[in-house]
């Protein structure tokens, strides 16, 4: 190390600080300065890549892990009190001893956080010692080092199935095609492939990547932590190799852009690819795994901010007792004549002033009383969470087989306010339906293709076709039911057969074979899809990725292929599952899009097709595929550049792609230009929300077509409508052919676009309406979401127990509206106010007429009966509105009316600030539960959020404080564990507080019989013994164990849930009326000894003793009179708590001869309990103390009993007269609330029920016939499906 | 097999435990159900109460207060602060006889020693017989530690400086004679104290430990001559110093003084008239502090008190009561189950 001056080192530092803040940083190889030392290195500045999580270090771990705790309050108190001790006017204690407790304390905190931090220490040290390979300009080669040992600029080479050490700028792959796969499931739990593209234009050298000949200056932005968005520019500074950019060719342009697509996450695994080689753009904690890795959440629950308002009543309660203790002592030392022989003055022979003793005293009774203020609560409380988690863990209700998955509690600390909540906020797609999805139907050219009824309708079909053919006259119709019969196909059926699901007719050349392949589609289909990134198109996920479909037009004569590219990429699948198939023969072909696919083995794009696997990004795409291929079109590869497609003939087309127009929020609909192979012509197909669409069709090429485009475009938004009302998730399919001089230009805008490094994302979007414009539309699918399992009951459930379900979901309204019927969100009883509304006036007009409405209606008295559950649907523009700052109150005022509340095409923002302006202005509980990353923001917003590790990845989960794998999980997560996490918990809090005052009382009333001096009647040890040993065990279990009313009866009854919402079991009178039971309790353990001793030669720790014991039983035994359920853990705690304190005390007082002067206990336990009195005054003064409050308990639950009381008596009958009470019971308790007729026929949980399974249901051209209309406006609404 | 329970390797334990299945006894505190035990308890509490009542009643308490408040009263003149050595004689009859043994008790009212830094001003060690403290007294003894000579006090700390000195002899009168009621100072204090907690130094004699030390400066006498009739009975295991350095609870208590357990009174003292005889020492006027002598036989419960047995009656009659109530209430609000 040479010696470098301090102002250079100054100068250096400040130069480094600079070079991380600018929002952009010029990166450069780092080969050329091989081996040179440290500060000639251009990269100096940025970080390594070996990472650090640990809070500590070895050597500073206590005074660090002392100031970490010291943040909490109530150490500071309690470490204040102990210094106070010190302090020899005002001690009360021996000091050291006042030190025990947070002492203890203390160190049981430090070794769980040194435990931790220890954990972290090994995983941090076993990552930056893994092996990977960096080019060494000497070497001339990659060789072998460590993690650790990365640095930005360095190349770093990275062989398949290995994980990727830092953010890598792509710059080979052995893939010709230079792509290679990532896999991001160590990231954010997606296990299905994305592709990763080489950043092309910069110079690379094929096949033999020479990382030497890299002299590019990498400018890219300054770290963050969105993990789908990157902007790098390379600027060649020479370039020696020719340019290998094959399509964009533009090998002397200097700069270079490229995004995430470019860039391998450190973190992640590499699959699919020998090897890849990157440049190293950010390093260690600058990666973006590393910025995303925020460490646990921490938030507070509604009960400890409630608990805190009480520990400041003890405070003031604290406060108010060591002031009558001053002033106590004050007038006790005025009212003395002279100085008695007891009061001792100081070691100078001289008494303070009363005024001076009494201030101390002051202090000295804070000393005494501290336990007011109950030290071990906070500890017990983290402990009873634990517990309490560890088992809601161990459900095995809530545990999911599927995904071999348990529920995870992510947020240690809210478990009870799970007993609490008033409003959840549903994610619709993957939170209620499965987000599997199942082709159902599609229209074409404006004809309706129902495959699910195939068979019913080959007749209708026949006809359809007639009508296509005069439709698309210029066509023959392609022929032959016997498409399906291919000969590839057989495989495909041999499959089939394997799988069981289906069965198919090889009979070939005749129209019965259509008959049999149907009926494969009505069983269904087995998805081997398994994690995709699903995406409702709808839905507005920012990352989309691209996927087309494309339809056949038969005028083409030959089906044609869309396609979308996207960045995702092929996973190799085993098996491939059953396609659906759509009855057409082959002369439409199913719309197909294939966002990304790929072969199994892509060495082999010829293998036969039916091994053929596909991996989506959405599964909606991933369904589309599959049912284009059960028609026989198969994908059979997906490049960047190119896609191919086997038409059923057996020809093989391959596609060229020219772009792909990416999915994003704003337009909704994603694009991909391809060149057709035989007309040679640039098409555009588009795919998107019908909204998004139909707006931009134009004129289609050929004017005489006008008139049916026109018809086409009526028939399939008609047909649209009905998917929607049916429940099926609907997408617009559109072509457009473009000619090659729009093309050129617009491709020059598109290159300055995506080589913009400001505002890139405004202005890719732009190019991309810049051309999806006069679309020709070509027809729409409806894909099926099934509802997940048991979702109607868990709701049902959910609303019995009072709480608010919202749905907000990114899909149409009639879509939502049906599966809100489906799912028993909405009943046909109830009086649905739609809302729906273009502008600002209107909106605030219906939601003050609404809110008239519903306020007149629940005001007026002969309308309790028979009011109708009011159920608000919204869409995201009148939302909008609605949640203005101005309209905002009035709205939740209307909705909180309503029973439930549907909210349609909502974006992520507006979900979470719909959940923020409920939660904040109506000051409840809220939960949001979601599965994807649109519902990260919601999920954060709320009280409480629940992931679904689900289809979509597990953005969701991370950001949540639960994650659950199935929706209906929530019903006992909420109604049986929320209930007990909650009740529990705050009998727990209630009993703490209780059992300190009434302990901690009896030392006050002392007080006033040895002159406010601070005596005290019990061992010190004894007393700090029985906070920490003898009386904390039984609170900790009970906050565990205690079992109100059985799991059974909560499911049943779910409106017991009532009971914790709002104020709930901890209600501020609650706590008072027990502080007042703890006055009268310490009370009558005071004074029943103290009048049984009076005048007698009973001396301080003989009389303290039976006090001592006395308040043990009593605080015990109150907690028996609180503890529901008797198991043998309760009684072997109670009873081993009462065995510890004799056994304790008597080996204390029986050893301890001279120790702890002044009390000194030697004999005084044994003494006692030889004397009959201390018998008889135990039993006389427990049940004195205990009577008011058990005899409050029986009449109480005799005259008056609260409902968890009568559902405790339920809980004793056996299960079948249980459960002849409970529906009596129920329909008793209020009619409304249970429709029987709906309980005793359930839905089917799914959508397979037809079409006209829910005739009656208010659909809002009902709703508008009915005479509680509110104000319904909807644009779409009138039209009815007609089969 | 294998395989399967490998995939599942996440599934909770299905025991009664983790599936918080544990059998359970759910009591129901209700009033039907409660009905037994109130009126168990009730008539439990009302035997105890009544066997402690008849107890206590039968317990004799004579107390007799000599402070000499009023200058009617014998002691006044002793009450005088100023006055030194003085005896007072106080007059006393008895009706009946007084049942033995008869336990004689000193009293005294609003003497604070609970006070908490009177109670920690003693020298545990030094009370243990420990010569280095003899020396070097611990710091709790402050400031009754050292003398002006700073010379350490033995035994040391205010506790034992404000040991009670007034000494009693009671007399019968039998026709105008005085006989002296014996009495036994033995057994006082708590056996352990005289035998393991306090112990003199292992001298002998025991005056020579005292070299160097200083008695109290409230004592007359120093520590190993506090009853020069018994050798036995000095230095820290003389019973009434035993007796005084436990400290009483409460501000009103009383000290065993002696018991009347010999010759013709071991039956107890019969009906007649006695002659208290007082050596007045101890001054209590500087806190408005009363002194007296109470005559007291014990039963199994202790002194005489009445609080408990009354109290027992009352909290029994009142469970009976409450069954009463309980048995109304559960006619009027029974559950439909219980039918």
């Amino acid at each position: 190390m040479t010696w470098r001056s301090p102002l250079a080192l100054v100068r250096d530092a400040l130069r480094g600080q600079r070079a991380r803040e600018k929002d952009l940083r010029n990166l450069v190889s780092n080969l050329p300065y091989e081996g040179l030392e440290k500060r000639k290195q251009p990269n100096r500045y940025f970080p390594g890549n070996a990472i650090k999580t640990t809070k500590y270090t070895l050597l500073f771990f206590i005074p660090m892990n002392l100031f970490e705790q010291f943040h909490r309050l109530a150490n500071i108190y309690f470490v204040g009190l102990a210094i106070l001790n010190f302090v020899p006017v005002v001690n009360a204690f021996e000091p050291e001893i006042a030190l025990i407790p947070i002492c203890v304390i203390m160190c049981l905190t430090a070794l769980k956080d040194a435990w931790e931090d220890f954990r972290r220490y090994q995983s941090d040290r076993k990552l930056n010692n893994t092996p990977c390979f960096i080019y060494s300009r000497k070497a001339k080669k990659f060789i072998e080092r460590r993690w650790k040992d990365v640095r930005v600029g360095d190349f770093v080479k990275v062989i398949c199935n290995e994980i990727v050490p830092a953010d890598l700028l792509l710059l080979h792959t052995s893939d010709p095609n230079g792509v290679c796969h990532i896999e991001t499931s160590n990231l954010d739990g997606e296990t299905n492939l994305k592709q990763r593209r080489v950043m092309s234009g910069v110079c690379i050298s094929d096949p033999d990547f020479e990382p030497e000949s890299f002299n590019s200056l990498v400018v890219c932005e300054k770290p963050n932590n969105n993990l789908n968005h990157f902007k790098v520019l390379c600027v060649s500074i020479k370039c020696k190799d020719h340019m290998d950019s094959p399509k964009r060719e533009k090998p002397d342009k200097e700069k270079v852009g490229a995004g995430i697509e470019s860039l391998l996450l450190r973190g992640c695994t590499v699959r699919n690819t020998d090897h890849a080689v990157g440049f190293v753009v950010y390093a260690g904690h600058e990666t973006k795994s590393m910025l995303n890795n925020n460490g646990p959440r921490y938030k507070r629950s509604k009960l400890e901010r409630k608990l805190n308002k009480d520990v400041i009543f003890c405070v003031i309660l604290l406060f108010f007792m060591c002031l009558n203790g001053a002033l106590g002592h004050f007038l006790w030392l005025q009212a003395l004549p002279t100085v008695p022989p007891y009061l001792v003055p100081d070691s100078n022979g001289h008494l303070d002033s009363p005024g001076l003793s009494s201030f101390y005293m002051f202090f000295t009774m804070i000393i005494l009383l501290q336990v007011l203020i109950p030290i071990s609560l906070y500890v017990s409380i983290e402990l009873v969470k634990i517990g309490q988690i560890f088992f809601i863990t161990n459900d095995i209700d809530l545990y999911d087989e599927a995904t071999d998955s348990r529920i995870q509690c992510k947020a240690l600390n809210i478990t009870e306010d799970l007993g609490q909540i008033e409003y959840i906020f549903s994610d619709k797609t993957g939170t209620l339906t499965e987000n599997k999805m199942v082709f159902r139907r599609c229209s074409i050219m404006g004809t309706e293709y129902p495959h699910k009824e195939n068979a019913v309708r080959l007749a209708v079909l026949e006809e359809s076709e007639a009508e296509e053919n005069v439709l698309f006259n210029k066509r023959p119709q392609p022929v032959k039911p016997r498409w399906s019969l291919d000969t590839e196909d057989t495989n495909f059926e041999d499959r089939q057969h394997q799988h069981g699901s289906h069965r198919k007719s090889k009979v070939a050349g005749n129209a019965q074979s259509n008959v049999a392949f149907s009926s494969p589609l009505v069983n269904g289909f087995s998805h081997s899809l398994q994690s995709n990134n699903p995406m409702d198109p709808l839905s507005n996920m920012p990352k989309k990725s691209g996927y087309f479909s494309n339809i056949f037009t038969s005028w083409q004569r030959k089906p044609n292929r869309n396609r979308t590219i996207s960045e995702d990429s092929v996973v190799e699948g085993d098996i491939f599952n059953l396609p659906e198939i759509m009855e057409e023969p082959g002369d439409i072909n199913g719309l197909r899009r294939c966002s990304l696919y790929a072969p199994t083995n892509s060495d082999k794009p010829a293998t036969t097709s039916d091994n053929l696997s596909y991996e989506a990004e959405s599964p909606d795409e991933a369904a589309l595929v599959y049912a284009a291929k059960a028609y026989g079109f198969t994908l059979l590869a997906r490049t960047p550049d190119s896609v191919t497609v086997r038409l059923p003939s057996g020809e093989d087309l391959v596609f060229e792609v020219l772009d792909t127009l990416t999915f994003d929020s704003f337009r909704k609909r994603m694009s991909i230009l391809v060149r057709d192979p035989i007309t040679k012509k640039y098409v555009l197909y588009t795919k998107g929300a019908d909204y998004a669409i139909m707006e931009l069709l134009g004129t289609p090429y050929a004017e005489n077509l006008r008139g049916i485009q026109k018809k086409i475009a009526a028939d399939t938004q008609h047909h649209l409508d009905c998917y929607a009302k049916d429940g099926l998730r609907t997408l617009c399919f559109t072509k457009k052919v473009v000619s090659d001089k729009e093309y050129k230009s617009w491709f020059v805008n598109r290159q300055r676009a995506l080589a913009a490094i400001e505002n890139r994302e405004q202005l890719v979007m732009d190019t991309a309406v810049q051309l999806e414009t006069n679309l020709c539309l070509l027809g729409a699918t409806g894909i099926e979401d099934r509802l997940q399992e048991s979702v109607p009951d868990t709701i049902m459930a959910l609303r019995e127990a009072g709480i608010q379900v919202w749905v907000l979901t990114g899909d149409k309204l009639e879509t939502a509206v049906n599966i809100g019927y489906a799912c028993r969100l909405l009943e046909d009883e109830d009086l649905v106010i739609n809302m729906s509304c273009k502008n600002k006036l209107t909106c605030t007009s219906i939601v003050d007429c609404a809110l008239q409405e519903v306020r007149r209606y629940n005001e007026d008295p002969r309308n309790v009966d028979t009011t109708p559950d009011i159920s608000l649907v919204i869409d995201g523009l009148t939302l909008n509105m609605a949640l203005s700052s101005d309209l905002q109150d009035r709205f939740v005022e209307l909705a909180k009316h309503c029973r439930s509340v549907l909210c349609c095409r909502v974006t992520p923002l507006q979900k979470s600030s719909v959940v923020k302006v409920v939660r904040e202005k109506l000051k409840v509980m809220t939960l949001a539960v979601g599965d994807g990353a649109n519902d990260v923001n919601m999920i954060q917003a709320a009280d409480i959020g629940i992931g679904i590790s689900g289809q979509e990845g597990m953005q969701a989960v991370m950001a949540s404080d639960f994650a659950i794998s199935r929706f209906k999980h929530l019903k006992k997560l909420l109604l049986v564990h929320g209930h007990w996490c909650y009740t529990r918990l705050a009998n727990m809090i209630i009993y703490f507080f209780y059992k300190n005052v009434a302990y901690v009382n009896l030392l006050f009333w002392y007080q006033f019989f040895c002159g406010f001096s601070g005596t005290t009647m019990i061992d010190y040890w004894l007393m700090i013994f029985f906070n920490l040993f003898f009386t904390s065990a039984p609170p900790i279990m009970f906050g565990i164990m205690d079992r109100d009313i059985s799991a059974e009866i909560l499911l049943g009854v779910p409106e017991l849930y009532r009971t914790g919402q709002g104020e709930g079991e901890y209600k501020f009178s609650t706590f008072w009326v027990n502080m007042l039971d703890a006055f009268y309790q310490s009370l009558a353990c005071f004074f029943i000894p103290y009048l049984a001793y009076q005048g007698s030669d009973i001396d301080i720790f003989s009389f303290g003793t039976p006090l001592n014991t006395i308040s043990l039983f009593t605080i015990l035994l109150h907690l028996s009179i609180e503890i529901k359920a008797w198991t043998a853990v309760h009684l072997i705690i109670i009873g081993g708590s009462v065995v510890l304190y004799f056994v304790v005390t008597l080996a204390y007082s029986a050893v301890c001869v001279t120790c702890n002067p002044p009390s000194n206990p030697y004999w005084i336990l044994p003494r006692q309990m030889a004397d009959p009195m201390f018998y008889l005054l135990c039993l006389i003064t427990t049940v004195v103390a205990l009577l008011p409050r058990y005899t409050f308990h029986v009449l109480r639950n005799s005259i008056a009993p609260s409902p968890l009381v009568q559902a405790k008596h339920l809980d004793q009958l056996d299960p079948s007269t249980r459960s002849e009470y409970i529906k009596e019971w129920r329909s008793f308790r209020g009619g409304g609330q249970v429709k029987s007729s709906r309980l005793s026929t359930p839905p089917s949980p799914t959508l397979e029920t037809p079409v006209g399974m829910y005739p009656q249901s208010p659909t809002v051209s009902d709703i508008m016939g009915d005479e509680f209309t509110l104000n319904v406006i909807s644009e779409n609404y009138q039209r009815h499906l007609h089969l | 097999m294998v395989k399967e329970e490998q995939e599942l390797a996440n599934r909770p334990d299905n025991t009664a435990f983790t599936q918080q299945r544990l059998p359970a006894w759910q009591p129901m505190l209700s009033a039907g159900i409660v009905i037994p035990g109130f009126v168990i308890i009730g008539l439990a509490f009302i035997g105890i109460g009544v066997a402690l009542f008849v107890t206590s009643h039968s317990i004799q308490v004579l107390e007799l207060d000599y402070t000499g408040v009023e200058n009617t009263e014998p002691c006044y003149r002793c009450s005088d602060p100023s006055s030194k050595n003085c005896v007072c004689t106080l007059e006393f009859s008895i009706d009946s006889l007084f049942e033995g043994p008869v336990f004689f008790y000193y009293g005294l009212t609003n003497y604070f020693q609970n006070y908490r830094k009177y109670g920690a001003s003693r020298d545990d060690n030094q009370l243990s017989g420990d010569l280095d403290y003899f020396k070097s007294p611990g710091n709790d003894c402050a400031p009754y530690q050292y003398n002006s000579n700073n010379k350490p006090i033995v035994p040391c700390g205010a506790i034992a400086n404000s040991m009670f000195n007034d000494t009693f002899k009671l007399y019968q009168i039998i026709r105008g004679s005085k006989k002296l009621v014996p009495f036994d100072g033995k057994g006082i204090a708590w056996w352990t104290d005289y035998n393991i907690k306090y112990r003199n130094p292992s001298v002998t004699p025991l005056k020579n430990a005292f070299n160097d030390t200083v008695k109290p400066l409230f004592w007359s006498k120093p520590a190993y001559e506090l009853d020069p009739t018994d050798p036995a009975n000095n230095g820290f295991i003389n019973q009434d110093f035993l007796v005084w350095m436990r400290r009483a609870a409460l501000p009103d208590f009383r000290k065993l003084y002696r018991r009347i357990t010999e010759g013709d009174y071991a039956k107890g003292l019969p009906a007649g008239n006695y002659s208290l005889e007082i050596a007045y020492n101890y001054p209590v006027m500087s806190f408005d502090g009363r002194k007296k002598v109470v005559l007291s036989n014990v039963s199994w419960m202790g002194g005489k008190n009445e609080f408990l047995g009354i109290a027992y009656l009352v909290i029994g009659s009142l469970c009976v009561v409450m069954s009463i109530v309980m048995l109304i209430v559960y006619a009027k609000f029974k559950f439909p189950e219980e039918d």
